[in-house]
Protein backbone atom coordinates (compact mmCIF):
# COMPACT_ATOMS: atom_id res chain seq x y z
CA UNK A 1 0.00 0.00 0.00
CA UNK A 2 1.61 3.31 -1.25
CA UNK A 3 2.13 5.96 1.56
CA UNK A 4 -0.20 9.04 0.49
CA UNK A 5 1.12 12.70 1.69
CA UNK A 6 -1.04 15.63 2.43
CA UNK A 7 0.50 19.02 2.38
CA UNK A 8 -0.87 21.15 5.34
CA UNK A 9 -0.64 24.74 5.02
CA UNK A 10 -4.25 25.86 6.47
CA UNK A 11 -6.28 24.61 3.39
CA UNK A 12 -9.98 24.27 3.69
CA UNK A 13 -10.83 21.43 2.26
CA UNK A 14 -7.69 19.60 3.83
CA UNK A 15 -9.91 17.35 5.87
CA UNK A 16 -12.57 16.51 3.24
CA UNK A 17 -9.59 15.11 1.51
CA UNK A 18 -7.91 13.31 4.56
CA UNK A 19 -11.51 11.97 5.01
CA UNK A 20 -11.72 10.10 1.03
CA UNK A 21 -8.58 8.94 1.29
CA UNK A 22 -8.65 7.44 4.46
CA UNK A 23 -11.95 6.21 3.53
CA UNK A 24 -10.48 4.24 0.72
CA UNK A 25 -8.07 2.14 2.72
CA UNK A 26 -4.94 4.63 2.11
CA UNK A 27 -2.14 4.67 4.61
CA UNK A 28 -2.19 8.93 4.49
CA UNK A 29 -0.67 11.43 6.60
CA UNK A 30 -1.02 14.91 6.56
CA UNK A 31 2.03 16.79 6.91
CA UNK A 32 3.75 20.16 6.41
CA UNK A 33 7.45 18.48 7.08
CA UNK A 34 9.35 18.26 4.04
CA UNK A 35 10.96 14.66 5.44
CA UNK A 36 7.71 13.58 5.50
CA UNK A 37 6.04 14.54 2.46
CA UNK A 38 9.73 13.64 -0.06
CA UNK A 39 9.29 10.15 1.51
CA UNK A 40 5.31 10.04 0.33
CA UNK A 41 4.59 8.03 -2.73
CA UNK A 42 2.39 10.09 -3.59
CA UNK A 43 1.89 13.80 -2.47
CA UNK A 44 -2.11 15.61 -2.27
CA UNK A 45 -2.16 19.06 -2.81
CA UNK A 46 -5.90 20.66 -1.23
CA UNK A 47 -6.63 23.99 -1.09
CA UNK A 48 -9.64 26.56 -0.99
CA UNK A 49 -9.83 30.18 -0.94
CA UNK A 50 -7.43 33.23 -1.89
CA UNK A 51 -4.64 32.34 -4.14
CA UNK A 52 -2.47 35.10 -2.62
CA UNK A 53 -3.28 34.12 0.67
CA UNK A 54 -2.29 30.58 -0.22
CA UNK A 55 0.93 31.59 -1.28
CA UNK A 56 1.61 33.60 1.66
CA UNK A 57 1.16 30.55 3.57
CA UNK A 58 3.26 28.32 1.50
CA UNK A 59 5.96 31.00 1.24
CA UNK A 60 5.80 31.14 5.35
CA UNK A 61 5.58 27.28 5.78
CA UNK A 62 8.88 26.80 3.62
CA UNK A 63 6.99 24.85 1.37
CA UNK A 64 7.69 26.45 -2.48
CA UNK A 65 10.85 24.62 -2.30
CA UNK A 66 9.91 21.32 -1.07
CA UNK A 67 6.85 21.13 -3.55
CA UNK A 68 9.28 21.90 -6.53
CA UNK A 69 11.88 19.36 -5.59
CA UNK A 70 9.02 16.83 -4.74
CA UNK A 71 7.46 17.21 -8.34
CA UNK A 72 10.83 17.62 -10.03
CA UNK A 73 12.10 13.97 -8.31
CA UNK A 74 8.69 12.79 -10.34
CA UNK A 75 6.33 11.53 -7.90
CA UNK A 76 2.75 11.19 -8.69
CA UNK A 77 1.86 15.25 -7.18
CA UNK A 78 -2.23 15.88 -7.27
CA UNK A 79 -3.25 19.85 -6.79
CA UNK A 80 -7.20 20.01 -5.62
CA UNK A 81 -8.74 23.09 -6.60
CA UNK A 82 -7.17 25.64 -5.63
CA UNK A 83 -4.04 23.31 -5.49
CA UNK A 84 -4.73 23.07 -9.01
CA UNK A 85 -4.37 26.91 -9.73
CA UNK A 86 -1.30 27.60 -7.44
CA UNK A 87 0.67 24.95 -9.84
CA UNK A 88 0.55 27.34 -12.39
CA UNK A 89 2.42 30.72 -13.16
CA UNK A 90 -0.01 33.45 -12.19
CA UNK A 91 -3.76 34.06 -11.02
CA UNK A 92 -5.49 37.46 -11.82
CA UNK A 93 -7.37 36.93 -8.52
CA UNK A 94 -6.79 40.34 -7.55
CA UNK A 95 -8.52 44.15 -8.24
CA UNK A 96 -7.79 45.44 -11.91
CA UNK A 97 -6.49 43.30 -14.96
CA UNK A 98 -3.09 44.32 -15.49
CA UNK A 99 0.40 42.51 -15.45
CA UNK A 100 1.26 43.98 -12.10
CA UNK A 101 -1.76 43.14 -10.30
CA UNK A 102 -0.96 39.06 -11.22
CA UNK A 103 0.04 37.02 -8.22
CA UNK A 104 3.09 34.97 -8.94
CA UNK A 105 1.99 30.70 -8.48
CA UNK A 106 4.13 28.04 -8.30
CA UNK A 107 5.19 28.04 -11.99
CA UNK A 108 5.80 24.41 -12.29
CA UNK A 109 3.10 24.46 -15.51
CA UNK A 110 2.46 26.76 -17.94
CA UNK A 111 -0.61 28.83 -17.84
CA UNK A 112 -2.47 31.71 -15.59
CA UNK A 113 -5.51 31.96 -13.36
CA UNK A 114 -8.59 34.09 -14.97
CA UNK A 115 -11.60 35.22 -13.54
CA UNK A 116 -15.14 34.48 -14.97
CA UNK A 117 -16.70 37.92 -14.42
CA UNK A 118 -13.63 39.61 -15.87
CA UNK A 119 -14.03 37.58 -19.01
CA UNK A 120 -15.89 39.32 -21.93
CA UNK A 121 -17.02 36.23 -23.49
CA UNK A 122 -18.65 34.71 -20.34
CA UNK A 123 -22.23 34.51 -20.07
CA UNK A 124 -23.18 37.19 -17.22
CA UNK A 125 -26.57 35.71 -16.64
CA UNK A 126 -24.72 33.02 -15.22
CA UNK A 127 -24.05 33.31 -11.33
CA UNK A 128 -20.60 33.12 -10.06
CA UNK A 129 -18.70 30.84 -8.21
CA UNK A 130 -19.88 28.32 -10.56
CA UNK A 131 -20.52 26.09 -7.63
CA UNK A 132 -22.45 22.74 -8.18
CA UNK A 133 -22.35 19.48 -10.44
CA UNK A 134 -21.04 19.81 -13.55
CA UNK A 135 -20.05 17.98 -16.38
CA UNK A 136 -16.39 16.60 -17.74
CA UNK A 137 -15.60 16.68 -21.56
CA UNK A 138 -12.13 14.08 -21.24
CA UNK A 139 -9.59 15.37 -23.76
CA UNK A 140 -6.91 13.28 -23.09
CA UNK A 141 -7.72 9.57 -23.94
CA UNK A 142 -4.40 8.46 -22.43
CA UNK A 143 -5.37 10.06 -19.49
CA UNK A 144 -3.96 8.03 -16.01
CA UNK A 145 -6.21 10.09 -13.72
CA UNK A 146 -9.52 9.56 -15.84
CA UNK A 147 -8.36 5.77 -16.55
CA UNK A 148 -11.86 4.10 -16.52
CA UNK A 149 -14.61 7.45 -16.38
CA UNK A 150 -16.49 7.96 -18.50
CA UNK A 151 -16.72 10.76 -21.32
CA UNK A 152 -19.73 13.60 -19.58
CA UNK A 153 -19.34 12.10 -16.00
CA UNK A 154 -20.13 14.75 -13.43
CA UNK A 155 -18.12 16.14 -10.47
CA UNK A 156 -18.60 18.89 -7.80
CA UNK A 157 -17.24 22.56 -8.45
CA UNK A 158 -16.77 25.67 -6.35
CA UNK A 159 -14.65 28.44 -7.85
CA UNK A 160 -14.98 31.74 -9.15
CA UNK A 161 -11.41 31.64 -11.07
CA UNK A 162 -10.69 29.05 -13.67
CA UNK A 163 -7.60 27.84 -15.31
CA UNK A 164 -6.32 28.63 -18.78
CA UNK A 165 -3.32 26.11 -19.61
CA UNK A 166 -1.02 27.47 -22.00
CA UNK A 167 0.43 23.76 -23.18
CA UNK A 168 -2.94 22.07 -24.55
CA UNK A 169 -0.85 18.61 -23.99
CA UNK A 170 -1.25 19.97 -20.68
CA UNK A 171 -5.19 19.19 -20.53
CA UNK A 172 -6.90 16.25 -19.47
CA UNK A 173 -10.25 17.52 -19.22
CA UNK A 174 -12.50 20.96 -20.04
CA UNK A 175 -15.97 21.67 -18.78
CA UNK A 176 -18.46 24.20 -20.47
CA UNK A 177 -19.57 27.29 -18.44
CA UNK A 178 -20.61 29.94 -19.62
CA UNK A 179 -17.09 29.57 -21.59
CA UNK A 180 -15.34 26.59 -22.14
CA UNK A 181 -12.53 26.26 -19.39
CA UNK A 182 -9.83 23.52 -18.12
CA UNK A 183 -11.13 21.23 -15.37
CA UNK A 184 -8.12 18.95 -15.34
CA UNK A 185 -4.95 18.66 -15.90
CA UNK A 186 -2.39 16.10 -16.68
CA UNK A 187 1.22 16.67 -16.93
CA UNK A 188 4.22 13.87 -16.63
CA UNK A 189 4.06 13.30 -12.86
CA UNK A 190 2.22 16.88 -12.14
CA UNK A 191 -1.70 16.39 -12.14
CA UNK A 192 -4.35 18.80 -11.14
CA UNK A 193 -8.12 19.20 -11.03
CA UNK A 194 -10.28 22.32 -10.91
CA UNK A 195 -12.86 19.86 -9.10
CA UNK A 196 -13.55 18.60 -5.68
CA UNK A 197 -13.19 15.11 -6.08
CA UNK A 198 -13.61 14.43 -2.21
CA UNK A 199 -17.04 15.58 -3.22
CA UNK A 200 -17.84 13.99 -5.96
CA UNK A 201 -19.34 10.68 -4.73
CA UNK A 202 -18.29 7.42 -6.59
CA UNK A 203 -16.49 9.49 -9.48
CA UNK A 204 -14.67 11.29 -7.57
CA UNK A 205 -13.81 8.02 -5.38
CA UNK A 206 -12.39 6.25 -8.66
CA UNK A 207 -10.39 9.27 -9.52
CA UNK A 208 -8.79 9.85 -6.25
CA UNK A 209 -7.75 5.63 -6.62
CA UNK A 210 -6.85 5.90 -10.51
CA UNK A 211 -4.52 8.41 -8.90
CA UNK A 212 -2.90 7.00 -5.76
CA UNK A 213 -2.73 4.10 -8.01
CA UNK A 214 -0.36 5.80 -10.46
CA UNK B 1 -23.47 20.71 -18.68
CA UNK B 2 -24.25 22.36 -15.34
CA UNK B 3 -26.89 20.57 -14.02
CA UNK B 4 -29.85 22.17 -11.29
CA UNK B 5 -29.89 20.11 -7.89
CA UNK B 6 -31.48 17.93 -6.31
CA UNK B 7 -31.11 18.41 -1.76
CA UNK B 8 -32.94 16.08 0.72
CA UNK B 9 -33.49 17.54 3.76
CA UNK B 10 -32.59 15.59 7.16
CA UNK B 11 -34.35 17.03 10.26
CA UNK B 12 -31.80 15.62 12.98
CA UNK B 13 -32.24 15.63 16.92
CA UNK B 14 -29.57 15.05 19.22
CA UNK B 15 -27.41 13.29 16.36
CA UNK B 16 -30.06 11.45 15.51
CA UNK B 17 -32.61 11.60 12.13
CA UNK B 18 -35.96 12.15 13.47
CA UNK B 19 -38.25 11.46 10.47
CA UNK B 20 -38.31 8.98 7.81
CA UNK B 21 -37.79 6.08 10.41
CA UNK B 22 -39.38 3.75 8.14
CA UNK B 23 -36.58 3.46 5.53
CA UNK B 24 -36.67 -0.69 5.18
CA UNK B 25 -33.08 -1.27 3.72
CA UNK B 26 -31.24 0.48 6.62
CA UNK B 27 -29.76 -1.62 9.56
CA UNK B 28 -30.03 2.28 11.56
CA UNK B 29 -32.75 4.37 9.84
CA UNK B 30 -32.03 6.96 13.10
CA UNK B 31 -28.24 7.28 11.75
CA UNK B 32 -27.59 10.28 9.96
CA UNK B 33 -24.58 8.56 8.53
CA UNK B 34 -26.65 5.78 6.74
CA UNK B 35 -29.52 7.88 5.87
CA UNK B 36 -27.21 10.32 4.29
CA UNK B 37 -24.99 7.71 2.54
CA UNK B 38 -28.31 5.90 1.27
CA UNK B 39 -29.17 9.57 -0.21
CA UNK B 40 -26.47 9.93 -2.01
CA UNK B 41 -26.50 6.76 -3.43
CA UNK B 42 -30.36 7.46 -4.90
CA UNK B 43 -28.70 10.25 -6.35
CA UNK B 44 -28.82 13.26 -4.41
CA UNK B 45 -26.82 16.12 -5.05
CA UNK B 46 -26.13 17.41 -2.00
CA UNK B 47 -27.69 17.07 1.61
CA UNK B 48 -28.83 19.64 4.36
CA UNK B 49 -29.14 18.39 8.15
CA UNK B 50 -30.95 20.87 9.89
CA UNK B 51 -30.72 20.62 13.71
CA UNK B 52 -33.37 20.79 15.73
CA UNK B 53 -31.55 19.68 19.22
CA UNK B 54 -33.62 21.65 21.70
CA UNK B 55 -31.42 21.14 24.66
CA UNK B 56 -28.66 22.97 24.84
CA UNK B 57 -26.48 20.78 26.90
CA UNK B 58 -26.45 18.20 24.05
CA UNK B 59 -25.51 20.70 21.04
CA UNK B 60 -22.46 19.13 20.34
CA UNK B 61 -24.39 15.72 19.00
CA UNK B 62 -24.59 18.22 16.09
CA UNK B 63 -20.38 18.34 16.29
CA UNK B 64 -20.05 14.50 16.33
CA UNK B 65 -22.40 13.83 13.64
CA UNK B 66 -20.93 16.39 11.45
CA UNK B 67 -17.57 14.74 11.55
CA UNK B 68 -19.22 11.13 11.45
CA UNK B 69 -21.05 12.28 7.75
CA UNK B 70 -17.60 14.02 6.91
CA UNK B 71 -15.71 10.52 7.09
CA UNK B 72 -17.78 8.80 5.48
CA UNK B 73 -20.11 10.96 3.01
CA UNK B 74 -18.85 12.08 -0.39
CA UNK B 75 -21.15 14.76 -1.46
CA UNK B 76 -21.74 18.37 -0.14
CA UNK B 77 -23.42 18.87 2.89
CA UNK B 78 -25.27 21.48 4.46
CA UNK B 79 -25.58 21.99 8.62
CA UNK B 80 -27.92 24.31 10.08
CA UNK B 81 -30.18 25.28 13.18
CA UNK B 82 -29.47 26.89 15.99
CA UNK B 83 -26.34 28.59 14.79
CA UNK B 84 -25.63 31.72 16.23
CA UNK B 85 -22.04 32.94 15.77
CA UNK B 86 -18.86 32.93 13.48
CA UNK B 87 -17.37 30.33 15.85
CA UNK B 88 -20.30 28.63 15.68
CA UNK B 89 -19.36 27.89 11.91
CA UNK B 90 -15.66 27.93 12.77
CA UNK B 91 -16.60 24.48 14.64
CA UNK B 92 -19.51 22.82 12.14
CA UNK B 93 -17.13 23.58 9.59
CA UNK B 94 -13.83 22.34 11.08
CA UNK B 95 -15.98 19.25 11.52
CA UNK B 96 -16.38 18.65 7.95
CA UNK B 97 -19.44 20.23 6.84
CA UNK B 98 -18.78 21.94 3.78
CA UNK B 99 -21.47 24.70 4.10
CA UNK B 100 -23.14 26.50 7.45
CA UNK B 101 -26.90 27.54 6.96
CA UNK B 102 -27.78 30.67 9.60
CA UNK B 103 -31.25 32.08 10.03
CA UNK B 104 -32.54 33.41 13.02
CA UNK B 105 -29.18 34.91 14.26
CA UNK B 106 -28.45 36.49 10.65
CA UNK B 107 -31.93 38.45 11.38
CA UNK B 108 -30.75 39.68 14.92
CA UNK B 109 -26.91 40.67 13.73
CA UNK B 110 -26.65 40.43 10.04
CA UNK B 111 -23.06 41.21 10.52
CA UNK B 112 -22.41 37.45 11.23
CA UNK B 113 -23.36 36.62 7.51
CA UNK B 114 -20.33 39.28 5.92
CA UNK B 115 -17.90 38.00 9.43
CA UNK B 116 -18.43 34.45 8.05
CA UNK B 117 -18.00 35.43 4.74
CA UNK B 118 -14.88 37.10 5.07
CA UNK B 119 -13.36 34.64 7.36
CA UNK B 120 -14.70 31.56 5.43
CA UNK B 121 -15.67 32.37 2.16
CA UNK B 122 -19.19 33.11 0.79
CA UNK B 123 -19.52 29.57 -0.80
CA UNK B 124 -20.38 28.59 2.69
CA UNK B 125 -22.28 31.02 3.98
CA UNK B 126 -25.81 29.75 3.16
CA UNK B 127 -28.62 32.25 4.55
CA UNK B 128 -31.80 30.32 5.12
CA UNK B 129 -35.16 32.67 4.95
CA UNK B 130 -38.34 31.71 6.42
CA UNK B 131 -41.07 33.62 4.22
CA UNK B 132 -44.77 33.75 4.47
CA UNK B 133 -47.19 36.04 2.25
CA UNK B 134 -48.31 38.96 3.73
CA UNK B 135 -52.14 38.91 5.00
CA UNK B 136 -53.06 41.53 1.93
CA UNK B 137 -51.54 39.19 -0.02
CA UNK B 138 -48.48 42.26 -0.95
CA UNK B 139 -45.47 40.41 -1.41
CA UNK B 140 -44.13 38.33 2.04
CA UNK B 141 -42.15 39.02 5.32
CA UNK B 142 -39.66 36.99 7.00
CA UNK B 143 -39.98 34.92 10.15
CA UNK B 144 -37.53 34.05 13.04
CA UNK B 145 -37.37 31.48 15.43
CA UNK B 146 -38.84 28.59 13.30
CA UNK B 147 -41.37 30.66 12.02
CA UNK B 148 -42.53 31.78 15.34
CA UNK B 149 -41.92 35.43 15.21
CA UNK B 150 -43.17 38.11 12.35
CA UNK B 151 -40.49 40.28 11.66
CA UNK B 152 -42.55 42.69 9.27
CA UNK B 153 -39.21 42.78 7.14
CA UNK B 154 -39.98 42.40 3.10
CA UNK B 155 -38.59 38.71 2.14
CA UNK B 156 -37.03 39.89 -1.17
CA UNK B 157 -35.37 42.95 0.41
CA UNK B 158 -33.92 40.97 2.96
CA UNK B 159 -32.62 38.11 0.46
CA UNK B 160 -30.97 41.00 -1.61
CA UNK B 161 -29.10 42.09 1.85
CA UNK B 162 -27.90 38.85 2.79
CA UNK B 163 -26.57 38.63 -1.07
CA UNK B 164 -24.90 42.03 -0.61
CA UNK B 165 -23.37 40.98 2.81
CA UNK B 166 -21.83 38.01 1.45
CA UNK B 167 -24.02 34.99 1.37
CA UNK B 168 -23.64 32.61 -0.81
CA UNK B 169 -26.86 30.73 -1.28
CA UNK B 170 -30.46 31.48 0.17
CA UNK B 171 -32.01 28.67 1.40
CA UNK B 172 -35.75 30.20 1.12
CA UNK B 173 -39.23 27.91 2.11
CA UNK B 174 -41.92 29.21 1.88
CA UNK B 175 -44.27 29.06 5.35
CA UNK B 176 -47.72 28.97 3.58
CA UNK B 177 -46.48 26.02 1.09
CA UNK B 178 -44.65 24.04 3.57
CA UNK B 179 -46.11 20.84 4.89
CA UNK B 180 -49.21 21.39 2.10
CA UNK B 181 -47.48 18.88 -0.91
CA UNK B 182 -49.32 21.56 -3.26
CA UNK B 183 -46.61 22.99 -4.79
CA UNK B 184 -43.60 25.41 -4.03
CA UNK B 185 -44.04 29.24 -4.09
CA UNK B 186 -42.89 30.02 -7.56
CA UNK B 187 -43.86 33.14 -7.20
CA UNK B 188 -41.41 33.97 -4.28
CA UNK B 189 -38.97 31.55 -5.18
CA UNK B 190 -38.31 33.79 -8.61
CA UNK B 191 -39.02 37.21 -6.48
CA UNK B 192 -36.02 36.27 -4.78
CA UNK B 193 -34.08 34.27 -7.50
CA UNK B 194 -34.14 37.46 -9.85
CA UNK B 195 -33.00 39.73 -7.68
CA UNK B 196 -29.45 37.72 -6.14
CA UNK B 197 -26.47 36.44 -8.18
CA UNK B 198 -26.37 33.74 -5.88
CA UNK B 199 -28.26 30.63 -5.78
CA UNK B 200 -31.27 30.08 -4.38
CA UNK B 201 -32.84 27.04 -3.32
CA UNK B 202 -36.57 25.84 -3.43
CA UNK B 203 -38.30 24.89 0.27
CA UNK B 204 -41.88 24.22 1.08
CA UNK B 205 -44.46 22.39 -0.56
CA UNK B 206 -42.75 19.89 -2.75
CA UNK B 207 -45.87 17.18 -3.67
CA UNK B 208 -45.18 15.74 -6.84
CA UNK B 209 -42.90 16.00 -10.17
CA UNK B 210 -44.46 18.98 -11.69
CA UNK B 211 -43.78 20.95 -8.21
CA UNK B 212 -39.92 20.43 -8.79
CA UNK B 213 -40.19 21.33 -12.60
CA UNK B 214 -42.12 24.41 -11.99
CA UNK B 215 -39.89 25.30 -8.87
CA UNK B 216 -37.07 25.29 -11.80
CA UNK B 217 -39.13 26.94 -14.85
CA UNK B 218 -41.19 29.23 -12.95
CA UNK B 219 -39.47 30.02 -9.83
CA UNK B 220 -36.16 30.08 -11.57
CA UNK B 221 -34.58 27.83 -8.60
CA UNK B 222 -31.09 26.96 -8.85
CA UNK B 223 -32.02 23.78 -6.85
CA UNK B 224 -34.80 21.75 -4.61
CA UNK B 225 -34.82 20.76 -1.66
CA UNK B 226 -37.42 18.10 0.03
CA UNK B 227 -38.10 16.16 3.49
CA UNK B 228 -40.91 13.98 4.29
CA UNK B 229 -41.46 12.90 0.17
CA UNK B 230 -38.11 11.74 0.00
CA UNK B 231 -37.88 10.13 3.89
CA UNK B 232 -40.97 8.41 3.89
CA UNK B 233 -40.41 7.27 -0.06
CA UNK B 234 -42.73 8.70 -1.53
CA UNK B 235 -40.42 9.59 -3.92
CA UNK B 236 -36.79 8.27 -5.40
CA UNK B 237 -34.57 11.02 -6.16
CA UNK B 238 -33.49 9.27 -9.26
CA UNK B 239 -37.03 8.64 -10.30
CA UNK B 240 -37.41 12.52 -9.81
CA UNK B 241 -34.30 13.16 -12.09
CA UNK B 242 -35.24 10.58 -14.83
CA UNK B 243 -38.75 13.18 -14.68
CA UNK B 244 -36.96 16.29 -14.87
CA UNK B 245 -34.30 14.63 -17.33
CA UNK B 246 -37.52 14.01 -19.79
CA UNK B 247 -38.48 18.26 -19.33
CA UNK B 248 -35.30 19.42 -20.23
CA UNK B 249 -33.71 20.67 -17.13
CA UNK B 250 -30.50 19.11 -16.74
CA UNK B 251 -29.72 17.16 -13.62
CA UNK B 252 -26.96 14.58 -12.65
CA UNK B 253 -28.19 11.19 -13.88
Amino acid sequence: MSKIAVIDYDAGNTMSVMNALKFLGYDVELSKDPAVLYKADHVVFPGVGAYADAMGKLNEYGLIGPIKEITGKKTPFLGVCLGMQLLFEHSSENIGETDKDRIEGLGLLPGSILGFKENASFDHTLKVPHMGWNSLELTNKDSKLFKGIDNGSFVYFVHSFYLNAADRNDIAAVTEYGITFDSAVEHENIFGCQFHPEKSGDIGMEILKNFCSI
Amino acid sequence: MFTKRIIPCLDVKDGRVVKGTNFINLRDAGDPVEVGANYSKNGADELVFLDITASSDKRNTVVDMVRKVAENVFIPFTVGGGIRTVDDFKTILRAGADKVAVNSAAIDNPQVISDAASKFGSQCVVCAIDAKRRADGNGWTIYKHGGRIDMGIDAVEWARRAYELGAGEILLTSMDCDGTKEGYDCELTRAVSDVVEIPVIASGGAGAYEHFLDAFEIGHADAVLAASLFHYKEMEISDLKDYLNKHNIPVRL
